[in-house]
């Protein structure tokens, strides 16, 4: 297991958000967290690298406690992708260089500047390297951005909400990308979605939380119409096409 | 993971030795401007002579530490140089760059463009201090020559008290802050309240004031940078130097807090301490300054703003940018005051925004560059 999460909760005050989540991923293997907004997707994605510190379980990534481990530690094992990433006056690469903080020292290394370019190129980023990032496009950004999480050279990606801003073409990439970090460099990643066909199509593993527990977990099967019905409130029903499963909501009457 | 067969990208390479040229070109300027600086006033010295008398008082120096009890016999040029020009100069260059380190933390701590020692309210609760022992403890007096119109008593208490109301004034924002977590909206509006405060507290002083105090008052708020002593400037320069090398060793943490602080987080940043200590050495800094050279406005916020056009937000160059440019600023604004209405001498501060607000107006408009 590259991933080991046992019992964490969360709650802000006396409101709990999550809790009793208990899952475990493999390397290569993408789990998407599912559920309604507000249902605390966020939220456990944050408390996987303690952005957010957990009241209770514990979160092992091969076999070490992060809940004990220091900051610097957790941000050399994962690597997070946030919703929405500030934009400064800084060039492509060095955004993507900035990745490397957990491991440099007083400055950069060749190694650091090695490591830059070869995940530039992975993401297609070579002609934009100079550019700056607050001229970019939302696409555009969000690569920086996975970029950066790349180049932290994490044993787990974390990525909340990665397609929500995107338009067909750029959350197919993305997600493309996400699908071919995890098997060549033998990495599991964790995304939240709120785009069901998207998740069937790239994740391999899905947990559908509602109420802030786990409703369903498991493998593609576990999408059925009757637990997004449970979870979303929505009626569906579940096709195939082309060896991709598809949810497609029904109309109230024909429910 | 492993990306370890990337290559050295030689148009990368280049970009960032052009960032640092850009720095290394403004110290060059800035020592030219320093050698200028001392060359004008009432008496004119070639630049070539204090070049020389600058040279020759190093050395000398050197052979009293050497050889203590040497007599030293300095021209009239080198008593000018290094009694007047050369601690005046030198005072404007290390509260430049003070006042500027200070404003590019604080603008990254609070996330705010306005971020500056004035907006925290510290430079107001510096006046504040000063205001406080000279028409409550009595500490001014008033001469009847122009030059040197006004004598503080005890110059000492003054800037003490200065400095003991500015790291209040700190000490007050990290404590609301910490009550309300420690967001940068926070910090920046409490140290609007506080700066209208303390601002208004002068005020009141003020008005009970006689004319004696109120001169003394308001000399002390114009900043000059030609009341500090060669030992004052090396308090100052120690200060202003620990306070650079702290945050130019943070660069990397100042980068990805800018990045958002969830992202920041995310890199292993501990983003809430990182800010509260970044508060505190900046107010340092400010307060050291403002104490010793009393109220300079706009260096703090317009250095590195300037930086920022020039070179962009990466705090690798905007923090050691915004140094020069802020010894830059202040060097120039006081070497203009001190002869632009000749034989009578102007507190610098009542030129940097003359002098900066412009060049600022024509950066902005013109946009950022490569």
């Amino acid at each position: 297991m590259i991933l080991d999460v046992d019992g964490v909760a969360f709650n802000y005050r006396s409101a709990s958000v999550i809790r009793d989540i208990t899952f475990d991923l493999r390397p290569h293997q993408v789990l998407a967290i599912l559920g309604p907004n507000g249902v605390g997707k966020t939220t456990l994605l944050k408390c996987m690298n303690t952005i957010l510190r957990p009241k209770a379980g514990s979160v092992l990534i091969e076999g070490a406690d992060l809940l004990t481990a220091d900051r610097m530690e957790i941000a050399r094992k994962v690597g997070y992708v946030p919703q929405r990433c500030e934009a400064g006056r800084m060039t492509v690469f060095d955004a993507v260089l900035l990745g490397r903080r957990p491991h440099i020292g007083w400055d950069v290394t060749e190694v650091d500047i090695r490591i830059v370019e070869a995940a530039i190129r992975m993401l297609s980023l070579e002609d934009l390297k100079l550019r700056y990032i607050d001229e970019m496009s939302g696409g555009e950004l969000q690569k920086v951005s996975i970029a950066r999480a790349l180049v932290q050279e994490p044993r787990v990606l974390l990525l909340d909400e990665p397609t929500s801003s995107l338009d067909l073409k750029n959350q197919l990439e993305i997600l493309g990308i996400v699908r071919q970090v995890t098997t060549e460099h033998n990495v599991a990643a964790v995304m939240t979605m709120h785009d069901l066909n998207m998740a069937l199509r790239y994740a391999d593993r899905f947990i559908l939380l509602k109420d802030g527990v786990i409703h369903a977990a498991g493998g593609p099967d576990v999408v059925t119409p009757e637990t997004i019905e449970a979870v979303y409130g929505v009626p569906v029903t579940v096709e195939r096409y082309n060896g991709y499963r598809f949810v497609v909501p029904l109309e109230p009457e024909s429910a | 993971m492993h990306f370890a067969d990337g290559a050295i990208p030689a148009d990368y390479m280049g970009y960032v030795r052009r960032k640092h040229l850009w720095i290394l070109g403004g110290v060059v300027v800035l020592f030219l401007l320093l050698i200028v600086s001392i060359s004008v006033g009432a008496v004119s010295i070639p630049p070539y002579e204090v070049f020389l008398s600058i040279v020759n008082g190093i050395v000398d120096r050197v052979i009293l530490l050497l050889n203590p009890g040497t007599v030293l016999n300095p021209s009239s040029t080198d008593r000018i140089v290094w009694n007047i020009r050369l601690p005046q100069a030198l005072a404007a260059i290390v509260a430049g760059i003070g006042l500027s380190v200070a404003g590019v933390a604080m603008q990254s701590i609070l996330r705010n463009p306005l971020g500056s020692p004035f907006t925290l309210g510290i430079s107001n609760a510096g006046a504040f201090g000063a205001a406080v022992s000279v028409i409550v403890l009595g500490t001014g007096q008033m001469q009847s020559t122009v030059a040197d119109a006004v004598v503080l008593n005890n110059p000492y208490v003054t800037t003490l008290m200065a400095f003991i109301f500015c790291l209040l004034a700190t000490a007050v924002i990290l404590l609301i802050s910490r009550l309300r977590g420690a967001s940068p909206e926070v910090m920046v509006l409490a140290g609007v309240a506080l700066s209208s405060l303390f601002t208004a507290g002068t005020m009141f002083l003020q008005y009970f004031a006689d004319d004696t105090q109120l001169a003394a008052v308001v000399f002390w708020t114009f900043g000059d940078v030609g009341r500090a002593s060669w030992q004052e400037l090396g308090i100052m320069a120690f200060v202003t130097a620990a306070a650079s090398l702290y945050f130019i060793a943070n660069r990397w943490n100042y980068n990805a807090i800018d990045a958002g602080d969830e992202t920041a987080k995310g890199l292993g940043v501990s983003v809430e301490a990182i800010r509260d200590i970044g508060m505190v050495v900046a107010a340092l800094v400010s307060a050291v300054i403002v104490s010793f050279l009393g109220v300079i406005g706009f260096v703090g916020l317009v250095c590195p703003h300037m930086v920022r056009r020039l070179i962009g937000d990466d705090q690798r160059f905007l923090i050691p940018g915004s140094c020069v440019m802020g010894g830059i600023l202040l060097l120039a604004s006081d070497t203009v005051a001190r002869v632009i209405v000749a034989p009578y001498i102007l507190p610098v501060a009542v030129l940097t925004a003359f002098l900066g607000a412009p060049v600022f107006i024509y950066l902005l408009l013109r946009g950022y560059r490569r």
